[in-house]
């Protein structure tokens, strides 16, 4: 096990060395961040300073060089933006795309394996065709269209909910809502398909002759077999939350990770860039081991 | 009229599919008493296991339908009691165990868990049920049973985890225990434990036990009565050793004339001539693991040799091995004389064409995407010298009707054929590369008894009409017994016997040759009586 955590993790770690080098040197060819950050008749004498200040005089490679010589002390840099050190803005961003995947991811969850595995369990009745029917339209609703009509919605019209920003509860429920409904349909319809498939097997057919009562038969026999595959698609759901929802996170004026990467990117603040990538890195690989881990747990012919 | 323990009255069921619909069984009228065993007896597709499934509320509705009929438990109509109530009966007073243990038991959940479970659903606190569960671990037998509670079904070899499926159908007492070709998957010697286990079981408990089987050997082992069915309908009925002296039906006369055992076994030929293939001290090892320890035997022109022995005893493995399929790790394997382990890759590929393999199972051996004329002709396109492709049309025409089809059957596709068939497909698509070595393994095994004996008949004229010589692997002795002329007897990877037919099966060598064809059942009622009689005598001893 430690071996296999072990093993994964120099995999991980080199694939992440090479995306620091490619996003170092592809954001460098951007251009010239000094353009947008002093003023449009500044001199150039400021303009050298500026560029002195941050080091982009050197050759690529040399500032390269200096990066990841910062990077081994585990400094990321300065943001040019907020000037102070551009991991306390990437963590800062990250905290609150953090608690907005893990809210949202919990109720998609829950309901999808909830509602998923009713579906299944009676296929083709009322219930399964209703379920089918709404999870995929929320399945192929494009997320920037709902997040506008709810806010015209909800917000403009009806002043049931602020239309954006942080600060109350009430905040939270438009993004997280928008942000339920894809990953909904479509981890609905994978618990339901792997739910059939799992109902139908011949263990099923033992707890039956066994006499188990329905609810057992689906929750303890059905869904430990069935959530097997339905993990990989939450896991890569919730990555995607993770990595910034950046369109939601745009609209809604959240603070998160996805909002803070396009900013940084629009104004060329190299260091938060690159911060923000190795995060989301490190938690797509957390993430990743977690769904192994929670493979193994729930199916004991799995060992590492 | 006095109640049977379990009655099934004029029992009709129809399955809606996209092709229309099928009854499965039409009219079926059976009854089981405490203390007996009836057999239900039928091919693929006899609507045998529909009636037991009824019973047990496991068919799916729809797209199945009890159209008429009564399933009477104790005097009282099952089908007219309610869901809630048909479950209180099931693995309470009716359980059931199946043909395959491992798909059947949740491989998620420890057995000792799953044994438990049957007991808390009825009702049982969970501390007793667990350590009844370790009590009947200890009664069918599974070594280690503390451990084996917190173990899981793969963890199990397949006759331990029949053991568990038994334990499991036992927890509550049952009245009756039905069972679905419990023994079909298992070797000879596994399933001659299983029975004994489940014939003890009956004795102690007294349970109707209902035995769903393709074979006859098995009814002739346990049963007291038998039902045989064909196309969803009862043929005949009546005592188990009666209905097999005395067949009234045409359909159980064949049945019974198809079943393999109780042809002539060959004179010894001679083999004195150069052989077509030497095998000597052929080794194999998967990782540390070694599946061949060293097997040297020889097949002469127009011979028929037979590997059998057990799972695992390494017989796949030996004709892969000289196939390379797998590479060897020693020893040689010469055909006419050239060594097929050391020949280099073009030689080889030229040697193919005159060593071919019918595997098992057609369904997965014939790609179904290929019409019976592309899987044939593809030999041809392979090996273009065989047969120009203007004649190849005409040559699959005369393939298809040597091995019992016709010649409109080339542009269908596998999935339109019966197992059968597509057995036949296969040995066709061997014999278009005009082999020499037909390589066997289990090419029968997985057919009816019927259709086996018309596959064997098959094999047996194009030997003697091709000159053909055969490898045989096969578990089933008495195919073995009817086909062969050479016996080859394999264990833990090593050849432990080897002789000619008749010697190896009327004067075996070895203690373990002489416990496999112990542990095989003779479709005879009155031989299995007999047999059974010799090894109780044999016990005290």
């Amino acid at each position: 096990m430690k071996q296999f955590i072990g093993k994964r993790a120099i995999a991980s770690a080199v694939s992440l060395v090479g995306l620091v080098i490619l996003v170092f040197f592809l954001s460098r060819l951007t251009g010239d961040p000094t353009d947008l950050y002093l003023p449009i008749d500044a001199s150039q004498e400021m303009r050298d300073q500026f560029r002195e200040l941050n080091g982009f005089n050197d050759p690529l490679i040399v500032q390269f060089g200096r990066y990841v010589a910062d990077l081994a002390r585990l400094d990321f840099g300065q943001s040019i933006r907020e000037a102070r050190p551009a991991i306390d803005v990437v963590l800062q961003g990250f905290s609150w795309t953090l608690s907005l995947a893990a809210i949202t991811m919990t109720l998609v969850t829950i309901a999808a394996i909830v509602i998923g595995s009713l579906a299944a369990f009676n296929v083709g009745g009322v219930f399964d065709r209703i379920t089918t029917f709404f999870s995929l339209i929320g399945a192929s609703a494009p997320d920037f269209w709902i997040a506008i009509v709810a806010i015209v919605i909800f917000a403009v019209n009806l002043h049931w909910l602020p239309t954006s920003g942080t600060g109350t509860p009430w905040h939270w429920v438009l993004p997280v809502a928008v942000l339920f409904i894809r990953p909904f349909g479509l981890i609905l319809q994978v618990v339901r398909g792997s739910m059939i498939t799992a109902l139908s097997s011949p263990y099923v057919k033992t707890a039956k002759a066994k006499g188990v009562r329905s609810r057992p038969i689906i929750f303890v026999h059905g869904l430990r077999n069935g959530m097997l595959p339905v993990i990989t698609v939450i896991g890569d759901q919730a990555a995607g939350i993770l990595n910034g929802a950046v369109v939601v996170e745009t609209i809604f004026g959240f603070p998160g990770i996805g909002k803070l990467m396009i900013d940084s990117i629009l104004q060329r603040d190299f260091a938060v860039v690159l911060a923000a990538i190795m995060v989301s890195a490190l938690a797509i690989f957390i993430m990743n081991l977690l769904i192994d881990l929670a493979y193994a747990l729930l199916d004991p012919r799995i060992r590492y | 009229m006095a109640d049977h323990l379990l009655e099934v009255r004029d029992l009709s069921v129809e399955f809606h599919t996209a092709a229309g619909t099928v009854k499965a069984v039409q009219g079926v009228t059976w009854h089981l008493d405490r203390g007996e065993t009836l057999a239900i007896l039928g091919e693929s597709g006899s609507g045998k296991s529909v009636s037991a499934s009824a019973v047990m509320n496991l068919i799916d509705m729809p797209p199945g339908k009890i159209t008429s009929g009564q399933i009477l438990l104790d005097g009282k109509d099952m089908l007219k009691m309610t869901a809630e109530q048909r479950r209180q009966i099931n693995g309470k007073r009716i359980a059931m165990i199946f043909q395959d243990p491992l798909a059947h038991l949740n491989p998620v959940y420890t057995v000792g868990w799953q044994i438990a479970e049957i007991m808390t659903t009825h009702g049982t606190a969970k501390a007793e049920a667990q350590s009844r569960a370790l009590a009947l671990l200890k009664r069918v037998g599974l070594p280690e049973p503390e451990v084996a509670m917190g173990k899981y079904p793969h963890q199990f070899s397949g006759g331990q985890r029949q053991r568990l499926m038994i334990a499991m159908a036992m927890a509550c007492k049952p009245d009756i225990l039905i069972a679905d070709e419990p023994t079909t998957a298992l070797d000879v010697t596994v399933q001659a434990q299983i029975l004994a286990l489940m014939e003890e079981l009956q004795h102690e408990t007294g349970m109707g036990l209902l035995l769903i089987t393709h074979d006859l050997g098995v009814v002739a082992e346990i049963a007291d009565r038998v039902v045989v069915m064909n196309g969803g309908r009862i043929v005949e009925e009546g005592g188990a050793a009666e209905v097999y002296r005395n067949p009234k039906h045409p359909y159980t006369k064949k049945l019974i004339d198809a079943a393999p055992g109780k042809g002539a076994m060959p004179e010894e030929r001679d083999r004195s001539a150069q052989p077509l293939l030497q095998v000597e001290n052929l080794q194999l090892s998967y990782g540390a693991f070694k599946a061949l320890k060293g097997a040297s035997f020889n097949i002469m022109p127009g011979e028929t040799v037979a590997v059998v022995g057990e799972s695992g005893s390494g017989k796949s493995t030996l004709a892969r091995a000289i196939l390379r399929l797998e590479e060897p790790d020693g020893g040689r394997a010469l055909y006419n004389g050239k060594d097929l382990v050391t020949m280099g890759a073009r030689e080889l590929y030229g040697l193919r064409r005159d060593i071919q393999m019918v595997f098992q199972d057609p369904t997965q051996s014939l790609n179904p995407r290929m019409t019976v004329f592309q899987l044939i002709s593809e030999a041809w396109v392979i090996h273009p010298d065989i047969l120009p492709r203007a004649q190849w049309k005409e040559r699959v025409g005369e393939l298809l009707v040597k091995v019992g089809l016709s010649r409109e059957m080339a542009q269908r596709y596998p999935h339109q054929f019966s197992g059968g068939q597509r057995q036949r497909i296969a040995i066709a698509r061997a014999l278009a590369m005009e082999p020499k070595l037909i390589i066997c393994d289990e090419a029968v095994s997985a057919l009816d008894v019927s259709i086996q004996a018309q596959v064997i008949a098959l094999l047996e004229g194009l030997r003697r009409e091709f000159d053909l010589s055969y490898l045989f692997i096969a578990h089933d002795l008495p195919v073995v017994k009817d086909f062969a002329d050479r016996v080859i007897v394999m264990k833990s990877g090593q050849i432990v016997e080897e002789g000619p037919v008749r010697q190896v099966f009327e004067n075996p060598a070895q203690p373990y040759t002489r416990a496999l064809l112990a542990a095989s059942l003779d479709p005879d009622p009155e031989v299995q009586a007999r047999r059974r009689a010799e090894r109780k005598e044999a016990l005290p001893a």
